[in-house]
Parts: structure tokens; sequence; C-alpha cells
């Protein structure tokens, strides 16, 4: 069957592209299936971090120097190819940060100082991942603001009606996630922007998992913000992006203050930077960025929708052979679903199961993926996730199956 | 045995599917809660105590077969024993679980405790193991506490 795939997806040359998926752990093919955790890195990625620090490694924004003027081009370029990449208007609305647990922090911190008083209303879902929970709790406690969280149905789908009557005059903020880390579902986001635009609420949204698998284009969704980490999209840790349109972002107050966020300091007043200066404090993760840059260059030059293509059929290749194991549920089974599949077994607790797999060589997370409410909506303590990338192929995920079966036989 | 097969010994795979003790002892004189957040284990031990003996201990929760059995072992091994005992108990355990794997261990000296010697190879399975021990020293010192393993 992938003989089929490879007409138009050529698997073998981007598993080449891929370094790492030649491991050999516990002396068996790695078979990496944790991508929702984060992703490998193709040698482009690697490469352009070494010719960084090989070549042009200096602090950008500084100096005079040729190096200085190398790097923050190179730099500046990402803004530009992440602009595009999520059909933003403007590159300038491109902040660089940490992740999207950091761009959420942000959000929070800097909406909330702007925009929110006591008695505003943010919504949020019951399948958020915590970077989307937390930050708003805090506000809570210092501002006031009352948080809401949308529930689901038992199979995962967000539960629009009920949304539809949470929403209202006194709601700020809407933030959520695009597609589950836990469930794999994929969330309207679309819809739920226009409703939420149609009572003047501002649209967070959280791509950290769907920036790898799907289209994103800002544009279309309508959103005003959209986060994502640059790990997950095959770029190297410690990056991710903050969109925002330029108005709000110009309204904002700075979230960290310091170095090249500044126009000009006196010890009597500071005047900022401008935007999307003013939210990038002190020297960068310039590696970091000009990783996320040829990261993005290498899956553009695949392209995102054959990419989709592909992880669509091997995603549901993974569903219907996981369905023949006997004693194994599905938690997640929404109507649109991406990457990510979560599954308990009746008699092996997801830990053992994880030692298990790991054993055969076979990567998946297991636990509460830091979902702990989605958790407790279940009522159980954890689940076995296997979450797949366009380099993965179905000869792998009969791997896991047969692994997974070897469990059963020895815990039964 | 090949290193699963040391780590999943067939008297770990027994307490975990028929643990020992389990259950909640009410009332009781001392009672303590374990977590450990990454893999959402939560154990807790109820135990009554008189002038510092255990008569009675019972531990109840969800988690892997590992600090299931675990907790289950614990609770055969500290009913009827005093305090220092049962914490000389846990230095052997500790010991067991920690220890490098070049370390040779006493099997028959360590007994009941000797069927974890597996998870000395699987470092990421120590918390589970400990879990237990932990919160059973932490019910002991305190009549009502919390365990957290980060």
């Amino acid at each position: 069957m992938t003989k089929q795939l490879l007409n138009k997806f050529d698997i073998d040359k981007i598993r080449n592209d891929f370094p790492i998926l030649k491991t050999i752990v516990h002396s068996k093919p790695l078979v990496y299936l944790d991508n929702a955790s984060t992703t490998q890195k193709p040698q482009a990625v690697i490469d352009k971090i070494v010719e960084y620090y090989t070549s042009y490694n200096s602090n950008i924004h500084r100096g005079v120097h040729l190096l200085s003027q190398i790097a923050s081009e190179e730099y500046e370029d990402v803004r530009t190819k992440v602009q595009k990449f999520i059909n933003a208007p403007m590159s300038e609305e491109i902040i660089f940060t940490k992740g999207a647990t950091d761009s959420l922090n942000l959000l929070a911190y800097s909406l909330g100082k702007q925009y929110l008083k006591a008695g505003d209303e943010v919504i949020i879902s019951q399948m958020e991942h915590h970077a989307n929970i937390v930050p708003w709790q805090i506000l809570e406690k210092e501002i006031g603001i009352h948080l809401l969280i949308t529930p689901i149905d038992e199979n995962g789908d967000l539960m629009l009606d009920e949304f539809e009557t949470l929403i209202s005059e006194e709601t700020k903020i809407v933030s959520l996630v695009h597609v589950s880390n836990t469930l794999g579902t994929i969330n309207p986001i679309k819809e739920i922007t226009k409703i939420a635009k149609s009572y003047g609420s501002l649209v967070i949204i959280d791509a950290a998992q769907s920036i790898q698998h799907l289209p994103i284009d800002v544009q279309d969704i309508g959103c005003d913000f959209l986060v994502f980490s640059g790990h997950k999209l095959y770029a190297p840790t410690g990056v991710g992006v903050l969109w925002g349109k330029m108005d709000l972002l110009n309204a904002m107050p700075p979230y960290q203050t310091g170095g090249d966020m500044i126009l000009s300091v006196s010890f009597d007043e500071t005047f900022f930077n401008e935007v999307p200066f003013k939210f990038e404090a002190g020297t960068q993760n310039i590696e970091g960025v000009i990783g996320l840059g040829a990261a993005i260059d290498y899956l553009t030059s695949i392209g995102i929708d054959k990419i989709k293509k592909y992880e669509d059929e091997l995603y549901e290749f993974l569903r219907l052979e996981l369905a023949k194991i006997d004693g194994l549920r599905f938690i997640g089974n929404a109507l649109e679903k991406s990457s990510a599949c979560s599954f308990v077994h009746k008699s092996i607790h997801p830990h053992d199961m994880g030692t298990m797999l790991d054993m055969d060589g076979v990567a998946v997370r297991t636990g509460h993926h830091c979902t702990e409410p989605l958790m407790r909506c279940f009522k159980i303590p954890a689940t076995t996730r296997a979450s797949i990338s366009f380099y993965n192929t179905k000869e792998e995920i009969l791997v896991l199956c047969e692994s997974i079966n070897k469990a059963i036989k020895m815990f039964n | 045995m090949n290193e699963l097969q040391q780590l999943y010994q067939e008297v770990i795979l027994d307490h975990n599917k028929n643990p020992r003790n389990f259950g909640v002892l009410s009332p009781c004189t001392n009672h303590a809660e374990g977590r450990n957040p990454l893999c959402g284990d939560h154990l807790e031990i109820t135990i009554n105590l008189d002038s510092n003996q255990i008569n009675d201990i019972k531990f109840d929760g969800s988690g892997c077969a590992i600090s299931k059995a675990s907790a289950s072992i614990m609770t055969t091994l500290a009913k009827d024993k005093s305090i220092d005992e049962v914490k000389s108990i846990y230095d052997k355990f500790h010991f067991v679980v920690t220890s490098k794997k070049d370390v040779e261990l006493d099997l028959e000296e360590l007994g009941k405790l000797a069927v974890f010697a597996g998870v000395r190879e699987f470092p990421a399975r120590v918390k589970c193991a400990s879990l237990a021990w932990r919160t059973l020293i932490s019910a002991l010192e305190n009549k009502d506490s919390q365990v957290c393993t980060e």
C-alpha cells in the first residue's frame, strides 16, 4: 500500500532527510511516534544551524560589521517566511518567542494589562493544554476576570451549542486550541471565530498541533492572534511565534523589557521600539529562528497539502489497525482529527505500555499530556498516545500494533 | 531473563492483578496521598498506628503495574512492624531501585524486595516504584500529608 503513495510522495527520500530515523533503540530500529511532543529535525535544519555558527555567528540588530549584518538579514528573512507560511498581512506582525507557551503567556500578560478588567470573560475549552489554561487562571486572581470553559462531548468534539450559550457581550477573549494534542480533534476555528467576532470578542488560536499538519491561513480564519512552537514544526526547541494584528500589537504593552526593545533610554523616560521589536527583549534565539526558517523552507518544498494528504491516509491506517486490538479503547473519536491518537487498554496502564513499546524501539508518549482537566473529563488518569508525522510509514504502525499485542500477552 | 522480564516479574504482575491490602482504613490514625504528576499515578495510604507499631495498613488509588505492585508488597512488609523497622526496609528498597546496574545485590537478604532489582535498568520507572514508600514514610511522619514526585 505504501507503494501507491510513493508515486506522489517519496517516503524513502523523506526518511533520508531525517538522520535520526536511522537510530537503533534497544537493538531495534527507532519507530518515532511521539511527534506531538516534538518532531525530528531534517538535515536541512541541522545544516542551517551549523552554517550559522560556522559562518556568521554574531548578535543581530547591533553591529555595523558584516557578520552581524548577515545574521540580522537571515533572522529577519524568517519573519517573511513565517508571514507567507501563515498568510499574515505583514511580516512585522510576526513576533519570535520561546514557543507557544511563551506566546500565550505574552498575550495573557500584555492583553490582560491593557485590555481586560474585572468581570470580563475569557472563554477557553475543556481540551486546552495547560499553557492555555494557567495564564488565564492567573488573570482570574490578579484582575478578577471570569474564565469560562466550553465543554466537549464524549467523542471529544467541542459542543458548539454550549459555546453559543457561554458567549456574550462580556466575552473579551476566546482562546482556543486548533488541534487537541491529546484527542487529535480538529476544532472548527473559522466558525467559532465568526461567532466570537459577532460579539466583539478577540480570538486567539493555539496552533501548536496544527501548524505542522494543516495549511494555516490567518486571514481566512479571521482570528486576531495565532501562536505555535518551532520544535513541533521540525525546527529547533526554544523558538516559537506569536502572530497578531498590527493595530492590536501596537496597542499592547511590552511583555519583557531590556535591550533591543527600546528606542531610547534615559533615567527619566524610556521609549519603546516599534512592533515586532517591542516584544523581543534581549538577545533572541538567533539559531532557533534561523533554523525555523530552514524548516519552513523544507516543508514548503514538499508542500503542506501533500503532507496533509499523506498523513491523513496514514492516520486512518493507524486507527484501523489499533481498532483490531482487543481491549483497546480510543480516547477521542471526533469527526475531524489529525496526527494524535490516544488510547487506553483495559488491563495495561499507559506507563507500562510505554515501557513495553520502548523496548521494541517504539517511542510514544504516556501520561496526561499536560491536559489534566481533559483526563478528568474522560475519568482516566492517563493515556498512551501515538502521534504521526509524514516521515512515518504503515510498516512502523504495524510494528507499534505488534508491540502492543506483545504487551497484552505479557500482562494477561 | 531479559530486561523486560526482569522488570515485570511474575510476582509484580501478580500483585498488579491481585493487590493485597487494597482499600481505605476508616477510621485510621495516619493518612497520606502521593502523586506522580507525570504519569497521573495517585496513591492513598491509610494506617492504624499504635505506640509506634503499624497495626494495619491499606493502599488505594490507581497507577502502573510497578507502582501498584510496589504498594501492595510494601503493605505486606510493613504490617505489624515498628516505624523504625519500616524505615530500615525503605532504606533497603531505596538502595535496590537506585543502585548502579553493576552493583551486586544480595537477593537472598533482600527477600521480597529482590523483585524490584529490575527497576534499576529503567531510570524512568524508579519514581513509580518509590511513590508508595515515600507516601508511607510521609504518613508516618505527618498524620495527614501530600507527596509529589516532581
